[in-house]
């Protein structure tokens, strides 16, 4: 569903050249849940945007679901959903029922399915109550599901997201890790996601891409993952042990366990 | 794209009118702002009766067609030029994942539809003119196609703006030198100007072909710089050949976005 | 960068002024170039009108291009065609009420930070435009430069009360993008901006020449060009700034009653 092949990405930022992805390969197949680690900077937004055809890689190369994205951004944009956590696909002024009606006229889906859809999505994603609410006035727990809808009405094969749960609730991240993994698991949509919360990997995927310095340092299960480093368990500290490393810092000694709290693992 | 753009004005359209009294007030600002030119115009001519050659009738027409132009361009396509701020905000990676034209979203975002004010200002100053002028129809006919032509050249304009901006994403101001400055530049005769700068607006940048070169064959005016009538008909192929340049220095622009880092 | 570390507030506060605007340098030597390329369309405006009235409005066609240029240099620091304070968006967003609890007066502080903003602006937005036209069609040298650098300082300081005033009024007004609008439509026509003032005929134009707005870009030029007596121009700005400063502190003690104590 996704090929990168030595995806390379660099920035001229005055005079100076900025590798923020470089030989970057790995394959996604249909029905997978990928998530996407990686320090702040590490390349993980440029690696979407790339296979988004928002960028244009400068070496390598990518294809997704046969495209490549950067000559064929329109028709691949019919293929595939993008929610960027940072920022809306919504029209800020519009209330969500419209914009999701303007999705639906520029992504040309049938008025019929697209009603079928969106039942389906408002009950999942529990989008009833803020409907006629225009998007700036929504919470962010409330816009990321609104958000997510829009990218799922035209049905795409391939759902990739830019830390989804970032700034949001424990609450509204629950809802949104679950319905993602039965979207994956009930429609088959491949799904890749970046984040920083590893809570988010630890429930929904199966396998992780470590991007550190825009180059792959792990691509396995996350068992793999903890094997890694050796003494440590918890899913954070060996992300932390690897993080640190990367930067050249030394690795940190275990903390002592809290006296009388439970330490460790999530 | 028109698809897509139409569909796109639509919802703001109607965006804008849940807020009608605001509207109302928009609009008529914007009728004041278009009649600011004419106040000038008035000092001037209160002041002369000709200014380099022409009279106020004519002055008016020429500032007419133009302004109904730009007016007109400005209205639907002139939010073309607030790229950089799409760029800075972020809000342009959104727009390229949609599968529809770029230029058609960034044109329709938040348009405004009380900027139509100006454009009735500028319609009722050209039927102002032309009711004093008295053109024989066998000329009157290249008003309509001026004003079109013109509206094709000032959009090209504010694309070319636009894409400027993907270089100087700081500087976006620079591009209101070039769409601003040439409807101004086209509010006056353009004999008022040295001859060298009319003739890089009719054989470089073909601002001259919005309206001073179809005036003049409508205004039945020789022409200083000594070409023949006819080229004042040659505005719809100059408007045509500046669209092309436009839509080839957009796509540029698209291909070399490099986004923000977050 | 600590060298406003030993000022005291308010020379400080405008030294971050200067500072922060000096941050968008791009920005604003784009506007100087368009200011420029704008001065270089209307100078020849003028010429065509001076040629045909020589003399006009007590101007020589020399004095009409530099007059045309001197008040393209006065859109920066003058503000001529936006507010340029953050205090509409500091009333949206609520966070006015910080500002007008700190001890020190809103309408000092701002005006400090203004006065900063105004200085950077001079250097990177007039000079340029005054340059091209000296460069393009010759310029004449200034009559009195001291009186002139004093009627522009009088010229920012009036503009500010009258930005300061707009800025405020959306306390009130809920509309602040028409307010906004109705500033500029005022500010470019009466302040000499589109045409000098002096042609304005009759008692319009005697109108025009007494409105707060002739202080922001006509006065400065007259000054410069020796059209206006020095002592009368500064007086006349003087006073206008006076009044228009006054308002803007009753509109702050006003703005602090609604603000802090009915809470918004
Ligand atoms: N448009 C850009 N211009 C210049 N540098 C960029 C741009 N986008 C990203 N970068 C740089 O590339 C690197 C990777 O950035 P990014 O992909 O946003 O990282 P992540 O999403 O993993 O935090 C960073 O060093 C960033 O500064
Ligand atoms: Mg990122």
């Amino acid at each position: 569903m996704i090929d990168a092949a030595e995806l390379g990405r660099v920035f001229r930022v005055r005079r100076q050249v900025v590798h923020a992805v470089r030989d970057l390969s790995f394959h996604v197949a249909p029905g997978e849940f990928v998530a996407c680690l990686g320090p702040n900077g590490a390349g993980k937004s440029t690696t979407i945007k790339m296979l988004t055809g928002i960028l244009a890689p400068t070496s390598g190369r990518i294809r997704v679901d046969g495209l490549d994205p950067a000559r064929r951004r329109t028709a691949l944009a019919r293929r595939i959903g993008v929610v960027f956590g940072q920022r809306t696909t919504l029209w800020w002024d519009l209330p969500l029922r419209d914009s999701l009606e303007l999705n639906r006229l520029l992504y040309k889906v049938d008025r019929k399915v697209f009603r079928d859809r969106l039942d389906e999505l408002c009950v999942l994603l529990d989008l009833g109550a803020f409907l006629t609410t225009p998007v700036r006035q929504l919470s962010l727990g409330q816009r990321m599901r609104g958000d997510i809808a829009a990218a799922l009405l035209h049905d795409p094969a391939v759902l990739v997201l830019d830390e989804p749960t970032i700034g949001l609730d424990v609450v509204s991240k629950a809802e949104v890790r679950d319905f993602l993994r039965r979207r994956n698991a009930e429609h088959g949509t491949t799904v890749l996601l970046t984040t920083h919360d590893l809570g988010d990997v630890e429930r929904l995927c199966r396998r992780v891409l470590l991007i550190d310095h825009g180059s792959l340092a792990f691509d396995g299960t996350l068992d793999d993952l903890r094997a890694l480093v050796p003494g440590r368990t918890s899913i954070e500290e060996v992300v932390t042990d690897l993080y640190l490393s990367s930067r050249g810092s030394p690795r940190t000694p275990p903390l002592p366990p809290v006296p009388g709290g439970t330490s460790g693992t999530a | 794209m028109i698809r897509t753009y139409a569909l796109l004005v639509w919802a703001w359209t109607r965006a804008a009118a849940q807020y009608r009294v605001s509207f109302a007030l928009m609009a008529a600002g914007a009728f004041v702002i278009g009649g600011l030119d004419i106040a000038v115009i008035w000092v001037i001519f209160a002041n002369t009766d000709s200014l380099a050659g022409f009279g106020p009738a004519e002055v008016m027409f020429l500032y007419g067609t133009s302004e109904l132009a730009f007016a007109t361009s400005d209205m639907l396509f002139g939010n073309v030029d607030r790229i950089s701020q799409h760029i800075k905000a972020g809000t342009l990676d959104v727009m390229l994942v949609r599968p529809v034209a770029t230029w058609a979203q960034v044109a329709a975002d938040r348009f405004g539809p009380h900027r139509i004010g100006r454009v009735v200002m500028a319609a009722a100053v050209l039927g102002v003119a032309l009711a004093r002028l008295d053109i024989p129809l066998g000329r009157a006919w290249m008003v309509p196609v001026m004003v079109v032509s013109g509206i094709v050249i000032f959009t090209s304009m504010f694309t070319l703006g636009g894409a400027l901006q993907f270089l100087l994403t700081d500087a976006p101001e620079v591009a209101n030198a070039f769409t601003y400055g040439g409807a101004m530049l086209n509010q006056y005769p353009l004999s008022v100007y040295d001859p060298r700068i009319v003739q890089g607006l009719t054989y470089v940048l073909p601002l001259a072909f919005v309206n001073w070169r179809p005036g003049l064959y409508v205004l039945d005016r020789p022409d200083p710089l000594g070409l023949p009538s006819w080229t004042g008909l040659l505005s719809p192929a100059a408007a045509l050949a500046l669209a092309a340049v436009a839509a080839l220095a957009w796509r540029a622009g698209i291909r070399r976005y490099r986004s923000t880092g977050s | 960068m600590t060298s406003g570390a030993a000022l005291p507030l308010y020379p400080r506060l405008a030294w971050y002024g200067f500072r922060r605007h000096a941050a968008y340098w791009p920005a604003a030597l784009a506007g100087a170039f368009t200011n420029t390329v704008f001065g270089v369309l209307r100078a020849y405006v003028l010429i065509a009108l001076w040629q045909a009235r020589p003399g006009l409005g007590g101007y020589s066609v020399a004095d009409a291009v530099t007059f045309c240029f001197l008040t393209q240099a006065c859109i920066g620091p003058m503000q001529l065609f936006g507010i340029g304070l953050d205090l509409p968006q500091r009333i949206r967003s609520g966070d006015v009420a910080l500002d007008l609890v700190r001890p020190a007066p809103l309408q000092l502080w701002c005006l400090s930070e203004d006065l900063g903003r105004a200085a950077f602006l001079f250097l990177a937005r007039s000079v340029p435009p005054a340059l091209a036209g000296a460069a393009l069609f010759g310029i004449v040298a200034p009559r009195a430069p001291a009186a002139f650098l004093a009627s522009v300082t009088l010229g920012v300081v009036v503009s500010f009360g009258w930005r300061y005033l707009v800025a405020l009024a959306s306390c009130w007004v809920m509309d602040d993008r028409g307010l906004a609008t109705l500033s500029l439509v005022l500010t470019t026509f009466f302040s000499g901006l589109m045409l000098p003032l002096t042609i304005f005929p009759g008692w319009f134009g005697s109108l025009t020449r007494a409105l707060p707005w002739a202080a922001m870009a006509q006065a400065p030029s007259d000054v410069y060009l020796g059209t206006a007596e020095p002592v009368r121009a500064l007086a006349f700005q003087a006073l206008w700034a006076t009044v228009l400063l006054a308002l803007g502190a009753l509109l702050t003690r006003a703005a602090r009653r609604k603000v802090v104590i009915q809470g918004g």
